[in-house]
């Protein structure tokens, strides 16, 4: 079994970066917007919060293949073609867009009340409220289950292998499909998702305990 | 406590100036027609029984609560609105301007859990009023100095007791340079070996000319502390007057009266 692993690891790098590049892109884009959608799904007029309610159900209530699939064929058929990768980060960003809004939402709403108004009262504006008594606060709460998002966006990214870029799932089938030994490779890639997520774990039990001085 | 004659001289235009005011929650009217000055340098202490309106009443002063009618100027300007016949609000930036003007110290502390003592005094110092950090440390640590926890610069809130939190919530309120200062029931949660430390700061700040409007349950402390005790029902102002005369007032107020008797029977 050892020898067939060491006979694969080459193949397998190529598709290990495009798992990481794919994740990496996910995880970043979805960030930086999913915050931005949360803080206005909480803050922002009427209309824009109904309108971010409705994004978020709707593709929470999609299955990610199904989003995946409709991003790469249903696009191009309103006449957006998009290439295989592109839909693929594409569709898993506004899947992990939308979880990390609810992520947001959760954690800001948990800061109790009292520290808007006293953040108010000093004559903080909206801005210097969020920046430096909200978002401190709502971090902690914030992290553990975005960096659970951030594990589940490693290995979601498995399925872009479906529409045919080159990832480590898609590169282990193509070495099973040369060799004809399934075990040692499905094996190996286990090894490889695990090993990535094990390292996300232990970062966020690490900041987890870095922020847990911050009590009522 | 202080002598009342002995307070600073109260004078001038007022201070803070409510006339009118009108506060809904939904369908129930809680502020019925508010009309209320301070003077400068003076302290007016709001009682009443719970569901009156007197805390709503401090929230509206800071715009923490927006209101329906009537107006609340600090210094003669307007503090929620830019416009009172359109009710056009003012702007974030604006209104954050008007609220670092008010102080205010609250019945749960809301102190900042995740910076110390002495950054909570900092914050406003630093973001609202342009400080550079060792100025704003200067003056935090001599505020904290102050309501005596100069030595707990650097405690989290979480390390604290109820007391001192609320010290230094005063000193975080204080520090500002608040042209008035709400305090909101700030003794309420506490337990009661430790409201003696919280009030005894009050009385040093009111001492030294700091306008005041605050609600209280402890009708002694009101009655030594303030030149003026509001008692507030149902909405309205039913009674106002300097501490003695308000309360001898209460045989012709039956309401008053009733509200009194809880008090007389216990403290008394």
């Amino acid at each position: 079994m050892i020898e067939q692993i060491v006979y694969a690891l080459p193949f397998l790098l190529g598709g290990f970066q495009t798992t990481l590049i794919v994740s990496v892109l996910v995880v970043v884009i979805s960030l930086v917007g999913g915050v931005l959608l949360g803080v206005a799904l909480i803050y922002g007029p009427l209309a824009v919060r109904l309108l971010i309610r409705v994004f978020s159900d709707t593709i929470r209530g999609i299955p990610i293949l199904v989003l995946l699939f409709f991003v790469y064929y249903g696009l191009p058929a309103a006449g957006m073609p998009l290439d295989a990768f592109t839909s693929a980060v594409v569709a898993l960003t506004l899947f992990k867009i939308a979880q990390v809004i609810e992520y947001v939402r959760g954690a800001v709403q948990s800061v109790p009340k009292g520290q808007d108004e006293a953040a108010k009262a000093i004559g903080l504006t909206f801005t210097g409220r969020l920046r430096e008594v909200i978002f401190p606060q709502a971090f902690r709460r914030f992290l553990p289950p975005w960096i659970n998002g951030v594990a589940d966006a490693v290995k979601g990214s498995a399925l872009v292998s479906l529409l045919g870029v080159i990832d480590l799932m898609y590169a282990i089938n193509q070495v099973i499909g040369r060799t004809y030994d399934a075990m040692p490779l499905y094996v190996l890639g286990a090894f490889i998702y695990i090993s990535i997520n094990y390292a996300l774990s232990a970062t966020s039990r690490h900041v987890e305990r870095r922020f847990s001085y911050i009590r009522e | 406590m202080i002598n009342k004659e002995m307070g600073a001289t109260v004078s001038g235009p007022p201070l803070l100036s409510i006339s009118q005011l009108i506060k809904d929650f939904g369908e129930t009217r809680v502020l019925r027609g508010i009309d209320l000055e301070v003077a400068r340098g003076e302290v007016v202490t709001v009682i009443g029984p719970s569901g009156s309106g007197k805390t709503t009443l401090l929230r509206c002063v800071n715009f923490l609560e927006s209101y329906e009618g009537g107006s609340i100027q600090i210094d003669g300007r307007e503090v929620g609105f830019l416009d009172l016949a359109t009710r056009k609000r003012r702007g974030e930036r604006d209104l954050a301007a008007m609220r670092a003007e008010t102080g205010m110290v609250f019945q749960s502390f809301n102190l900042f859990p995740h910076l110390s003592a002495g950054k909570n005094v900092m914050l406003g110092l630093r973001k609202v009023r342009g400080k550079s950090t060792e100025e704003a440390r200067r003056i935090a640590a001599h505020w904290l100095d102050r309501v005596g926890l100069g030595h707990k610069f650097d405690s989290l809130p979480s390390e604290l007791s109820g007391g001192q939190q609320q010290r230094v919530g005063i000193a975080r309120a204080v520090a500002m340079e608040p042209k008035i200062l709400l305090l909101d029931e700030i003794t309420s949660s506490l337990d009661p070996e430790l409201v003696g430390e919280v009030l005894a700061v009050v009385t040093s700040l009111a001492e030294e000319g700091m306008t005041m409007l605050m609600v209280t349950h402890e009708i002694a402390f009101a009655r030594d502390a303030s030149q003026r005790i509001v008692f507030m029902d149902e909405g309205v102002i039913a009674a106002s007057g300097p501490p003695r005369e308000l309360l001898a007032q209460s045989a012709e107020n039956p309401r008053l009266d009733s509200f009194l008797s809880r008090f007389r029977a216990s403290h008394f």
